[in-house]
């Protein structure tokens, strides 16, 4: 379904990514893990049109759209939830759903709400003042409005607490089950694996391993050589 | 003291509402202005164009249609629509290549246009002095606790409320307000969320231009329409919207209301140096919140 081959990236004059290929089958969630500065939000901003790759071609169901805009490849289906969440702080937390550009009419506000339902509760409530735990599901839900084909979500549960991380997880192992493909990039391997059918190691810019979650878990050496354990 | 007498009398009262209607010049213009500024990020150094535009084109039409009422009415709405018609080619046309570009070439191209627009204002409606009179419905005064208010002023103090409650809807209350605002935080996950944000500044433009355009069109009756009314304007403007609180509407609306009072009421208290007090009233602003009086979209 995604297939992004040898990209390389950069921000300015420093080169960020050196010919990344990762690909992703329908209704996968596959993890992109590495630590902190490895090229993985690098990577998620590249395939959802943020930042334009140097070299490479990026494949969304067979068709190329290298170097399409963000909101180009969100009506094409696919959507990136950031890592810093960026909802609109001014506008309500309805709001924030309800601006979204709608690709099909299976996702609307009930579904959110249905799939997460403390959103429901604080509706009318200011989006900048929630939690972080609320602001990760709204990020979440304002992205599946958009009726995604392919989610990227980068690092869904940053900064949040163990609770409302084994949440969270369900929540998006639900969307799996609905059909939706997840592109998930993190740091912390064992969360992960509660997730990922199979996972991408980045470190410094390149893919440096690629396996099932099963193998992953079992090679103490690529866990110690590119991972926080 | 006849200072003193001279604060505390009717005509103090009256002076506040012909500040008040002052106010609503300034507040129609600057709106624009800080729409465009915390959406765009355009300091539009051409928006007192747009607002000179506006009154000579308010002038035109009502030329064309023989003057009365209906002319003069036609007039306030034509006017801005053919300066919003201008935003949306300068928008298209030209700022809408570079805002991935530095910002300054952002600035020069808007100082740029603020040249173009005067020479072509002057190639179009020759450099003579326009004037356009008040229709007969408006000529004459109100008494107001004994002192006479030209019903033009009452009028402008009627259209203030009407346009703050017009863009309070259309900012609040409109999905494409809505989208505006976030735009103005963060423009690049609006798009992220699928919104095509080149049609959103498309709007944002045009309706800020139609702002410009309607407060020239509004002040057409009251001064000479003539090259150069951009400048002054151009500078009152920046100042209303720094003080208020860059891109936010409200802060315009104070901005304004500053502007203005300190000018009319000024006068009464040193007629000589009336026109210093909006000035001075900026400073104070700015020493004690440099960053305006409202939170900005900066």
């Amino acid at each position: 379904m995604l297939d992004v081959r040898g990209i390389d990236a950069c921000y300015g004059q420093s080169h960020i990514l050196f010919d990344v290929s990762l690909s992703l089958r329908q209704g996968e969630i596959v993890g992109l893990l590495g630590r902190n500065g490895a090229g993985k939000t690098t990577t998620m901003k590249t395939v959802g049109g943020m930042l334009r790759p140097k070299n490479g071609t990026i494949l969304f169901e067979g068709e190329d759209v290298t170097g399409r805009k963000p909101f180009q490849l969100v009506r094409r289906g696919i959507c990136y939830v950031p890592d810093d969440r960026r909802i609109f702080a001014d506008l309500t937390v309805d709001d924030n759903l309800g601006i979204v550009y709608r690709r099909t009419r299976e996702w609307d506000r009930e579904r959110v709400y249905g799939l997460f339902p403390a959103l429901r509760e604080i509706a009318g409530r200011r989006a900048g003042v929630l939690s972080g735990g609320e602001k990760a599901m709204l990020a979440v839900g304002r992205a599946l409005m958009s009726g995604p084909k392919l989610l990227l979500l980068d690092e869904p549960t940053e900064g949040l607490a163990p609770l409302i991380v084994r949440a969270l997880e369900a929540q998006i192992l639900r969307l799996s089950e609905a059909g939706i493909s997840i592109l998930l990039s993190e740091q912390n391997l064992k969360s992960s694996l509660r997730l990922i059918d199979r996972a991408y190691i980045i470190d410094n810019g390149r893919i440096r391993y690629q396996g099932t979650a099963k193998e992953l878990e079992n090679n103490a050496e690529i866990q110690r050589m590119h991972l926080l354990i | 003291m006849d200072f003193a007498a001279n604060l505390f009398s009717a005509g103090t009262l009256s002076q506040i509402l012909v500040g008040l209607s002052r106010t609503t010049i300034l507040f129609i213009v600057s709106s624009g202005m800080s729409l465009i500024l915390g959406v765009l990020r355009i300091p539009n150094v051409a928006h007192g164009s747009l607002y000179m535009i506006g009154a000579f084109a308010a002038w035109s039409v009502i030329q064309y249609l023989g003057g009365g009422l209906p002319a003069f009415l036609a007039a306030m709405i034509v006017a801005p629509l053919i300066v919003a018609a201008v935003g949306f080619v300068l928008e298209r046309g030209f700022f809408s290549y570079l805002y991935e570009r530095e910002h300054l070439m952002l600035l020069l191209l808007t100082f740029a246009f603020m040249l173009i627009l005067g020479d072509l204002v002057k190639i179009v409606w020759g450099p003579e002095y326009r004037s356009v009179t008040v229709p007969a419905f408006f000529q004459g005064s109100a008494e107001i606790f004994g002192l006479p208010l030209p019903w033009y002023n009452l009028f402008l103090l009627l259209v203030g409320p009407c346009i703050a409650v017009f863009l309070w809807l259309v900012i609040n209350r409109t999905n494409l307000g809505k989208i505006a605002r976030a735009a103005a935080v963060d423009g690049e996950m609006v798009g992220a969320v699928g919104i095509n944000t080149g049609w959103i500044f498309a709007f944002t433009f045009v309706l800020g231009s139609f702002l410009a355009g309607l407060g020239g069109a509004l002040i057409a009756p009251m001064v000479n329409i003539s090259l150069g009314m951009d400048h002054t304007l151009i500078m009152e403007t920046f100042l209303i919207v720094i003080i208020g609180g860059l891109g936010n509407m409200w802060g315009a609306l104070l901005g304004s209301l500053i502007f203005g009072l300190t000018q009319s009421l000024g006068i009464l208290v040193w007629p000589q140096f009336g026109i210093a007090f909006p000035y001075l009233a900026v400073v104070a602003v700015l020493v004690v919140r440099p960053r305006g009086l409202l939170s900005s979209t900066w």
